[in-house]
């Protein structure tokens, strides 16, 4: 059975995104600045894929709220998305970790253009080759074919 | 009553289905002409049922009939009709049924319209799409019957959820469903070659036709899907690398490699296997868009009433037909070889540089949305993927293929050489230089990759117009004359091209420049913004047909001239939502959303959207690039029209 | 090698399928706990119950607990609430936290209800909840002698759960040291 999440969900769903508040915001706007920025790399974790920047569920402006806090208290980028990494797991980052798990993740794009590329490349390599070269036996073979060929006329 | 013709409509539909799938490849494996045109007959019968159905379905919403589970749980007496019309697809059982309903018709065209085929061809064809079209059906009748009934009926149903209330919304699904289902069209041909074991420049005249069909309705449908979001949502964006949104852009990349490589293979012969492949992934991604959305797989906002245990029904789908459509590949395919020739610099080289970047990105689009699956199963943690990691992987590899796409029309087949390639985008490339410095001088040095940005979408968009333009620059006849005369086919190419342009135009101005601001107002206040003042007049309560709203009146002055913005928060009996008020210019929005009471006046949300709307007006032009492509008669001459004698039929004797 | 190539479709068509069936057994809403295996953050939260003591994390050690966050809004939690009575009847120790809202909701919502809590805290603005990682209600977390988090419940606690899961392990963990 859902709870909570489900409702506020669907608030969250319904109502427009970029959801700060102005009492939520901070003075100072270079940190107000970084807020914005930190919050739209983190996942609404009641929500159907939307950043805390843009939902209006109650969980998502507790988390602004407390991201703005950390930053106010002087925490490094880094630091305050690891406080609330801490709580919810890597999940809240829309952003994911480069770790061995996510290594086929970050990687694969790479790999896979590299791969697709000599695909490519040996397909090119083949298709732009000519006909064969013939060797003294096609010659030989030819010429007496031409020879029979005008005995015929 | 109505609701079990519906129900006897579809049992019949999914016999003829079945019908359609064995007799056509009976047929033609045995070289049957009877079996075969009963294949057609089936089709079209299948189509006209399947049809039957959707209309009882339809009108049971219409009439409001609550005894039918589905309309008590989408739609209410105080629904407007339209919206009761457009709930016939917003459930899972009715969404399924018009996906059905769209592969019976194309089943149905194909029968109908595809008399220049190869007769066995079209029969193999007819008889995949059968197979498809059974599947589905089946699917239906027996794990999503759209016809179940309530019993007691209930007074009154349940409305559709507000958010799908709107015009956009409602041809939303059709056109996805004409896109994805369309490819299967593009599946079945590709599997109807590898059974026949020809693959050759006729089967792709024949199958482009059908590819373009269903990549335009595609097109329009992420656009409008898009478009939607920006207006409805209340927050001003357009894409959220959703793993739905992800789910429609896999095939829509895909098919538009299967597009141009189709041409290579028409053209020139090469690319034969890999243009196979391409038919099979692309129906396949849209088959794996279904399962994602109603199998509760991941969390979306688009996702249907979730149920895994039809997850494993349409898991059981994609296995059998990518699965036999794969095997059959790979035992037939490494006997298809083209023996082409072409230089590293042509036009066939150049499109198979585009299908390599367009398979990349879809690769990647793939990775970032099922990763968190494979990854949390492999024991993993769970980590979600969101827009910072397309931003960083898609967006470096679209930036070469979009550079690359000029090129490709300028190139000629088989073997081009350098100097005269040069000469060719001079003009381009002075047009993309003149400006990127104009952007430069007007601010873009504050964003170099904006600058970067809007100068490749003047270079998309020089090299679209210098298509057509070239050819009257080298005749005599007036620019009206050259483009009548003109194969539609470059023309429809130029436009799609150009739309491109617009489309990175309109990513870049609103991503570099986007500007927003969130404050509590008064009616009276106003507030200055973007080069504009926006002050509130008024906040009144207004009734709707089903919803109560709050609106607020605004007036905005500056720069873009002066005009009035309403905007609602609207609370529907189930939810609520945002209506933005918007104003647009071909500059850019002013999007100012209202939300909830605070301090005795309300909190405003205002955006600029600089070149916004160039993004769908390039998604829409792209769109109808196809269109005229599509008009072209080149597409549909094909191969000469079989000729009347027919091989099994007795010699009619010699009246003497 | 060229076989080998067009064998890979198929091949990485199986791995996907396979990877999708499986995964389908999840549910993707549900985040694992980041507690599981380390001891409670420490909190001391005023008391839900007039003239209660309030909640401590500290006493929340000794013995295996059942931690529930609660609101008096939540429906599901009126689903498992006549469990948690009668687990407190056959003396679990079962601790509450009234989540995101005035004590005074959650002390009435009790006094209707029936009161499964030994011992009850409220946490208005939701920080505690935020540093044990709830992201609604309801939430039970189970604890063994040494405060330690074992297991977290997402939803309500249904009879099946309790007793393929829940009771198992608090018995296990009685048996613990």
């Amino acid at each position: 059975m859902r709870r909570l999440p489900l409702l506020a969900a669907l608030l969250a769903l319904a109502g427009p995104a970029r959801a700060v508040t102005p009492d939520e915001q901070l003075k100072d706007p270079k940190l107000e600045a970084r807020a914005r920025s930190i919050s739209q790399e983190l996942r609404c974790v009641v929500c159907q894929n939307q950043s805390i920047d843009d939902s209006e569920a109650p969980l998502a402006h507790d988390l602004r709220v407390i991201l703005r806090e950390r930053i106010a208290a002087g925490d490094s980028d880094d630091q305050a998305k690891a406080y609330l990494v801490r709580r919810y797991g890597h999940f809240v980052l829309l952003k994911p970790p480069f770790e061995p798990a996510t290594w086929a993740l970050w990687l694969g794009p790479l790999l896979i253009l590299g791969l697709g590329g000599v695909s490519v490349a040996m397909y090119w390599r083949e298709h732009s080759k000519g006909p064969a070269e013939m060797t003294p036996g096609d010659e030989a073979e030819l010429a007496s074919l031409m020879a029979s060929a005008e005995d015929h006329d | 009553m109505v609701a079990e013709v519906g129900q006897f409509a579809l049992i019949l539909a999914f016999l003829l289905a079945l019908t359609q799938a064995a007799a056509p490849l009976a047929g033609a494996h045995r070289g049957d002409l009877t079996l075969m045109a009963l294949g057609r007959a089936a089709a079209l019968m299948q189509a006209g049922f399947v049809a039957l159905a959707f209309i009882c379905l339809a009108v049971s919403y219409v009439a409001c009939d609550f005894s039918v589970a589905l309309v008590a749980q989408h739609a209410n007496t105080a629904q407007p009709l339209a919206y009761r019309i457009a709930a016939s697809w917003g459930s899972h059982e009715g969404s399924m049924l018009l996906w059905a309903l769209i592969l019976a018709i194309y089943g149905g065209a194909v029968a109908r319209f595809g008399g220049t085929l190869r007769e066995t061809l079209q029969a193999r064809v007819l008889g995949v799409q059968g197979l498809v079209g059974a599947a589905f059906l089946g699917f239906l009748i027996f794990t999503s019957n759209p016809f179940l009934r309530l019993d007691p009926a209930p007074v009154e149903g349940v409305e559709l959820n507000p958010l799908l209330q709107d015009p956009g919304l409602v041809s939303h699904p059709p056109l996805l469903y004409l896109g994805y289902v369309g490819f299967s069209v593009a599946f079945a041909f590709a599997v109807a070659a590898l059974l026949e074991g020809r693959v050759d420049a006729a089967w792709a005249r024949w199958v482009r036709p059908w590819v373009l069909a269903a990549w335009i309705p595609l097109t329009c449908g992420i656009t409008l899907g898009s478009l939607w979001a920006y207006y409805e949502l209340g927050w001003g964006g357009w894409w959220f690398w959703d793993p739905v949104e992800n789910a429609s852009l896999m095939p829509w990349l895909l098919g538009t490699a299967l597009l141009h490589s189709a041409l290579v293979l028409e053209r020139r012969g090469a690319l034969p296997s890999w243009t196979i492949l391409l038919a099979i992934l692309t129906f396949s991604l849209s088959l794996v868009g279904t399962f994602l959305v109603r199998s509760g797989i991941l969390t979306s906002v688009h996702a249907f009433a979730v149920d895994p245990e039809r997850g494993i029904w349409i898991l059981g789908i994609i296995g059998l037909f990518t699965g036999a459509a794969l095997i059959l590949y790979a035992w037939r395919a490494p006997a298809l070889q083209s023996g082409a020739l072409f230089a590293p610099l042509s036009r066939e080289a150049g499109i198979t540089l585009n299908n390599l970047f367009l398979t990349v990105m879809c690769a990647v689009v793939f990775l970032g949305t099922f990763s968190p699956v494979f990854i949390e199963l492999a024991g993993g943690d769970k980590i979600s993927v969101g827009p910072p990691y397309y931003v960083r992987t898609f967006a470096p590899l679209a930036v070469p293929l979009l550079a690359l796409v000029v090129f490709g029309p300028m190139l000629n087949w088989k073997r081009d050489a350098w100097p005269a390639l040069k000469s060719r985008l001079a003009i381009p490339a002075a047009a993309a230089g003149a400006v990127a410095l104009a952007v430069l001088a007007f601010g873009g040095w504050k964003s170099l990759v904006a600058t970067a940005a809007i100068s490749l979408s003047a270079w998309l968009l020089a090299g679209s117009a210098a298509i057509p333009l070239r050819r009257w620059w080298a005749g005599r006849a007036s620019l009206g004359r050259t483009i009548r005369t003109t194969p539609p086919g470059v023309i429809g190419l130029s436009m799609a091209h150009a739309g491109l342009g617009l489309l990175l135009l309109g990513v870049a101005g609103v991503t570099a420049w986007q500007q927003d601001k969130v404050t509590t107002m008064q009616p009276g206040q106003s507030v200055a913004f973007a080069g504009r003042t926006i002050a509130l007049q008024s906040l009144e309560l207004v009734d709707g047909p089903n919803y109560q709203a709050r609106q607020a009146r605004f007036a905005v002055g500056g720069r873009f001239g002066s005009h009035e913005l309403v905007g609602e928060r609207r609370a529907y009996a189930t939810s609520q939502t945002t209506e933005a008020a918007v104003h647009v210019t071909p500059l850019g929005n002013l999007y100012v959303s209202v939300g909830d009471p605070q301090d005795g006046g309300i909190v405003v949300r205002m955006w600029s959207h600089p070149l916004i709307m160039w993004i769908w007006t390039g998604g829409f032009l792209m769109a109808a690039g196809g269109l005229v492509s599509l008009s072209d008669r080149r597409l549909r001459l094909g191969a000469p029209a079989r000729a009347p004698a027919r091989v099994s039929q007795p010699v009619p004797a010699v009246a003497e | 090698m060229r076989r080998l190539a067009f064998i890979a479709p198929v091949a990485l068509l199986a791995l996907v399928l396979a990877g999708f069936g499986l995964g389908l057994r999840r549910d993707p809403s549900i985040l694992p706990s980041m507690l599981i295996g380390k001891p409670l953050p420490a909190f001391a939260l005023p008391a839900v119950r007039p003239g209660d003591a309030g909640l401590s994390s500290q006493a929340l050690a000794g013995r295996p607990a059942l931690l529930n966050v609660f609101a008096s809004t939540c429906g599901p939690c009126l689903i498992e609430h006549p469990l948690l009575l009668r687990l407190k009847a056959e003396g679990v120790m079962v601790a509450g936290i009234d989540w995101k809202e005035p004590g005074a909701q959650g002390a009435a919502w009790l006094a209707q209800n029936g009161d499964p809590y030994v011992l009850a805290g409220n946490d208005p603005d939701g920080r505690a909840g935020i540093d044990l990682g709830v992201s609604g209600t309801p939430e039970t977390f189970v604890l063994d002698r040494r405060g330690r988090v074992r297991y977290r419940q997402v939803g309500a606690i249904t009879p099946e759960v309790w007793r393929a899961t829940i009771q198992p392990l608090l018995a296990r963990l009685e048996a613990e040291s």
